[in-house]
């Protein structure tokens, strides 16, 4: 199915909830808006859904248009960050709950049922109220009702925000396999970069009501268009250091050159960019060297985010495991040339680390 | 300060029989006086459970709690001289910051130059000094649970202080923040913390020892080194990093490992039958099929996680994952390739306990 939003804006009173954008995501795959909270994700999905009607530009399925058409009208299947489900039906029921209103035959209804019901795990649990289940099977319920739909378009609103991680893990790796499967268009909301990392598809990049960037999801990361891309997709956040543009490549504010190839025309004024897996603790040959003292060790079970208090600025750095640092501990980053971004005064991109192919 | 001994066990049935009618399983611990520590567990493990009975808002159903040797099973909170921190803020609207965090102080009739000077060191810490006097109420969600860490730090002849994941109603962006504040705040006051929470990053990057749960039980208590290297039962493995460690079935016997097709001489002494061999994705490496010791398996999927290459393996009928630095060969999709499991860093599992 081809969703086609063009043109569209959103108006509340005063405030501009979102700003004219256009966007056509790529059918049958995955589309993850990436934005915090405010960034307009909800407000896009419900134009999408019909649930409201933009204030202006047209929304299209297949080439109609289907901008005031309201949602009861248009199949599209919805997943919400709360669980919600009927709460005096069985699971059986909740999931059976659209093939009925479909008129399907009863044998075809319950063989649906039981297929989803064992795709997410909660087979032994169809003659139980929701309310009798912990958060995660409630929402594996929602998530079979919305699949047990078979819309040609699925929306996900931050739908695993609210489980614990490992719980999270788990069923983000199963919903990336049932799309797969499935032919359906998903849009899926988040917040966070590696979730929009893990899904892959494509990503749009929202911020404050505007759309950023949509492309391939590794793309969208390895090459943003802009400061503001950059920001918003990487989590810890892309370290920032004000620059000037030098002889053979850019200067720190502290003195020291780093060798960048930059294209002629970039302004004098730059601010470079690191990645906090681009900064490592063992140096090697052609590294510029960036000496500090530890601030905290955040470890997350499988990396360490070390922060660095340096000349240059405060500084994060991803280490693969776990490493324990005292407080204040001297520790000198080293960083390779040829994996800083660069971007404009304007906040344009200008340079990007070259990527193996 | 207190060293807290626990020896044992909690149910909230009248007759417990089996496993499950505990909330806590027997079990003998100790906290030692001065140290951070955080309880780690998915809900329903016996975290909270732990922590009310160390609090005294709980007195276990069998055993005793211990304060620097001193039976205390039955001590109210205020016996105990505990302070805690709760997931959302509790403190005096009407109050300014600074009544707030002397309150603790002042019910315990701490002398006024006393009180002042305490009050002044913790705001510092917490970058309050210059919100002293404001009214709480004014305060957003953020601020006011600085105030309630602040409440729990300022006493300082507290035997312990208890947090119930306090960081819960936090903005992501401020929590590294108060991370390192709670941190920087062990360091310089050395009062013994004991932290609960499901988030293994708030744990590991808090406790010197963190103390894993799982169904009433404490698996494992160690440093987060310790926790990822050596994980001292499969759940601590699964339930540490993301993804976890890889669980492989094996058999030893006769000196000998056999994984699926692959039979090598046992690269350690290990029990004799039926085994899991773990490896943590970071250390799963690839080489081309057939090499010596190399396990056979085939690409599932390659994912660009940015950062990373997170790459699904099938070997004999099951699942891998191996983490591959962006600077590595790059595996194709249904290519063959060779796994190498045995390293300095596997570990072996016999009913789920770490045995070699």
């Amino acid at each position: 199915m081809q969703l086609t939003l063009s043109g569209i804006s959103q108006r509340v009173g005063a405030q501009t909830w979102l700003y004219d954008m256009s966007l056509a995501p790529t059918p049958g795959a995955v589309t993850v808006l990436l934005g915090a909270t405010q960034a307009g994700k909800t407000t896009l999905m419900r134009l999408m859904a019909g649930l409201d009607v933009p204030s202006s530009g047209s929304v299209l399925v297949d080439g109609h248009d289907v901008t005031g058409t309201p949602v009861r009208e248009r199949n599209v299947a919805m997943v919400y960050q709360q669980f919600i489900n009927y709460p005096s039906m069985t699971v059986y029921d909740n999931i059976a709950s659209p093939l009925k209103l479909g008129g399907r035959p009863k044998a075809e209804i319950d063989r649906r049922v039981r297929e989803l019901a064992a795709k997410l795990h909660i087979e032994v649990f169809l003659d139980r109220l929701p309310a009798e289940l912990s958060g995660g099977q409630q929402q594996r319920v929602a998530l079979a009702r919305a699949l047990a739909k078979n819309a040609p378009l699925m929306l996900l609103d931050e739908p695993l925000v609210n489980l614990d991680y490992k719980l999270r893990e788990e069923l983000r790796e199963e919903l990336c396999a049932l799309f797969a499967a499935g032919d359906a268009t998903v849009i899926y909301a988040t917040t966070e970069p590696s979730e929009a990392l893990l899904l892959g598809g494509w990503t749009a990049v929202m911020d404050a009501g505007e759309l950023l960037q949509y492309g391939p999801t590794a793309e969208v990361f390895h090459r943003p268009v802009s400061l503001r891309v950059a920001k918003a997709f990487s989590d810890p956040p892309m370290n920032l250091l004000a620059a000037e543009v030098a002889e053979g490549g850019a200067r720190l504010n502290h003195g020291e050159l780093i060798a960048v190839d930059l294209p002629r025309e970039a302004t004098r004024a730059l601010t470079l960019g690191i990645r906090a897996s681009a900064l490592r603790v063992q140096p090697r040959p052609g590294d510029v060297a960036l000496p500090g003292r530890v601030e905290l060790a955040e470890i997350s079970g499988s990396d360490t985010f070390v922060h660095v208090h340096t000349a240059v600025g405060e500084l994060v750095a991803q280490l693969t495991g776990v490493h324990e640092f005292d407080l204040g501990a001297a520790l000198t980053l080293h960083v390779s040339p040829t994996q800083v971004y660069a971007f404009d005064a304007t906040g344009a991109l200008l340079v990007a680390p070259q990527r193996r192919t | 300060m207190a060293r807290i001994d626990l020896d044992l066990a909690h149910s909230y049935k009248p007759n417990p029989a089996q496993d499950s009618d505990y909330a806590l399983l027997p079990l003998k611990m100790t906290f030692e006086d001065g140290g951070a520590y955080a309880l780690l567990g998915p809900s329903g493990c016996g975290k909270t459970t732990m922590l009310n009975i160390m609090s005294g808002l709980l007195v276990p159903s069998q055993g005793t709690v211990r304060f620097d040797g001193q039976d205390m099973t039955r001590a109210t909170p205020q016996q105990r001289n505990i302070a805690q921190v709760f997931q959302f803020p509790v403190i005096y609207d009407t109050m300014t910051v600074a009544q707030n965090l002397a309150f603790p102080l002042k019910n315990r009739k701490v002398p006024e130059a006393t009180i002042r000077q305490r009050v002044g060191q913790i705001a510092e810490m917490l970058e309050m000094s210059h919100q002293l006097d404001q009214r709480a109420a004014g305060l957003s969600a953020d601020q006011k649970q600085k105030i309630s860490l602040g409440r729990g730090l300022v006493r300082p002849d507290v035997s312990a202080v208890l947090f119930d994941e306090p960081l819960t109603v936090i903005d992501p962006h401020l929590k590294w923040q108060l991370r390192r504040k709670l941190k920087q705040i062990h360091h310089e006051l050395k009062l013994t913390l004991i932290y609960v929470t499901h988030d293994q990053v708030e744990a590991l990057t808090f406790a010197d020892q963190v103390v894993v749960m799982t169904r009433g039980k404490v698996v494992q208590m160690g440093t987060p080194d310790a926790l990822f290297e050596r994980p001292a039962h499969t759940f601590v493995g699964h339930f540490i990093g993301s993804p976890g460690m890889n669980l492989l079935e094996a058999q030893a016997g006769g000196g000998a490992l056999h994984i699926g097709a692959l039979s090598v001489p046992a690269p350690r002494a290990l029990p004799e039958g039926a085994l899991r061999l773990g490896i943590r994705p970071e250390y799963l490496a690839l080489t081309e099929p057939g090499r010596d010791g190399a396990l056979p398996g085939s690409v599932r999927q390659v994912q660009d996680i940015g950062t990373y290459f997170l790459v699904t393996l099938d070997v004999a009928g099951q699942t891998l994952k191996a983490r591959l630095s962006p600077e590595a060969e790059r595996p194709a999709v249904g290519a063959a390739v060779g796994l190498q499991v045995l390293g300095s860093h596997t570990c072996f599992y016999k009913n789920e306990e770490l045995v070699a």
